[in-house]
């Protein structure tokens, strides 16, 4: 594979995937914070 | 007998004799570092142990990093099979506290933007005939986490560790010094003055807990070859927010993270070998790491211009500068220029928040560029 090829690659599916996954991720924290809510008593604590 | 006592005297001094050109000059940026880490307080934890160990391999003929010696021996057991960074790992995963980051999840992409330079610094040193691997141990000093860079330079490129390491941590004690203009170009005076909403959504514990599995799997599954940096930040996490092994996060933060610190340095140090190190290619590699960092810088920024315009003006596009990895002083540099333009805007939660997300950014950036190179089958 040349480097032009392989640099071009590097960004495009580096930079998407980095992105695509955190947002999964935030996504996933949205979803838990939902399930498991912090609840009052504990948050005073 | 004079012959013996000439032959004797002769092995005196040797060093001199055998000295080329490179190691005195070796032994002078080991005093530089020494100099930075003493006396300009920069990352002294590594920069002490690896100006040292600069000077300590340019003496010649002490053997030191020959089959069996001192530093040698250190380097194998630690920096060749890349357990020293993975110890530090979970030590800092251990000292994270993701709280700010799930009181705000949206702020994850921050982390993202944040390690684009990464992957645009890759293009550029292959752009300069670096070899394909060797600008990915490259492009990783934009991730601006030493053990990153080192975990994946010491794996793929080793002949470039000396020079990956210093530029790495070095470029990161920098980042109070290379951010702030970037971010005051890349912003209006009304973004940065604009006042970030500071009422918390507070994270149950079961929440905190969860997080740390949930992104090793998850992460895991999708990048698998950067498991070991996943799951050992992630490892040190858990034991913090579990609670009920405080002993071991403790023993992760402080002892073990010390003594690997020392470990690691010095035997970073030791591949700084005059004759190995002083080449063209070595300024290169500064260069590049630095405008890793630029561009991680800019990318940040920008991704938070864009999540200023998309949420309508409630998000201060400073907090994008963050997004990288080095905790907690790009939280910090975001605080302080917030401040300089509205003494009531207190960013550092937020910022914090976007700090973490650079944090977990970083490996998870490294994790997908390792699987890349086993997708295109350049790694096994």
């Amino acid at each position: 594979m040349d480097n032009w090829t392989f640099g071009f690659t590097m960004v495009i599916v580096g930079m998407g995937g980095t992105l695509v996954v955190l947002s999964l991720f935030a996504i996933l924290m949205v979803i838990l914070k939902k399930i498991f809510p912090a609840s009052k008593h504990k948050v005073s604590e | 007998m004079f012959n013996s006592i000439l032959n004797g005297l002769s092995g005196l001094g040797a060093g001199f004799v055998n000295m080329h050109w490179a190691n005195p000059v070796m032994i002078i940026v080991g005093c530089i570092l020494l100099y930075l880490g003493i006396k300009k307080d920069v990352e002294p934890l590594l920069l002490v142990p690896i100006g040292f160990g600069a000077i300590l391999v340019n003496i010649p003929l002490s053997g030191l990093m020959e089959e069996g010696g001192f530093l040698k021996t250190i380097y194998d057991m630690g920096v060749s099979n890349e357990i020293f960074p993975l110890l530090i790992f979970i030590g800092i995963g251990a000292m994270t506290d993701f709280g700010p980051l799930l009181e705000n999840p949206k702020i994850f992409l921050l982390g993202a933007a944040g390690q684009f330079g990464m992957f645009l610094t890759i293009g550029l040193a292959l752009f300069f005939g670096f070899s394909k691997l060797d600008a990915v141990a490259i492009g990783v000093i934009g991730a601006c986490d030493g053990p990153t860079a080192i975990y994946v330079t010491s794996k793929y490129a080793p002949h470039l560790l000396g020079a990956v390491s210093v530029a790495a941590y070095s470029y990161m004690a920098l980042v109070p010094v290379i951010q702030p203009p970037i971010m005051r170009l890349l912003t209006t005076e009304k973004e940065r003055v604009i006042t970030m909403d500071s009422k918390t959504q507070p994270v149950s514990k079961t929440a905190k807990i969860i997080f740390p599995i949930l992104v090793t799997v998850i992460g895991g599954l999708i990048a698998p070859k950067g498991l070991p940096l996943l799951g050992t930040i992630m490892l040190g996490n858990l034991m913090k927010e579990s609670g009920v092994v405080s002993r071991l996060a403790k023993a992760s933060e402080n002892e073990i993270a010390n003594v690997v610190t020392l470990l690691l340095g010095i035997s970073i140090g030791a591949t700084m070998n005059g004759e190995l190190f002083l080449k063209p290619q070595t300024l290169l590699i500064l260069a590049f790491g630095f405008v890793a960092i630029c561009l991680d810088t800019v990318c940040g920024v920008l991704f938070g211009k864009l999540m200023n315009v998309v949420t309508g003006g409630k998000v201060n596009p400073l907090i994008g500068a963050a997004g990288i990895s080095a905790y907690p002083m790009a939280a910090r540099v975001v605080q302080r220029e917030g401040l300089k333009y509205n003494r009531f805007n207190f960013l550092l939660m937020h910022a914090a928040g976007a700090n973490t997300g650079g944090q977990v950014g970083s490996v998870i950036a490294t994790a997908i560029m390792l699987s890349i190179l086993h997708g295109m089958g350049i790694i096994s």
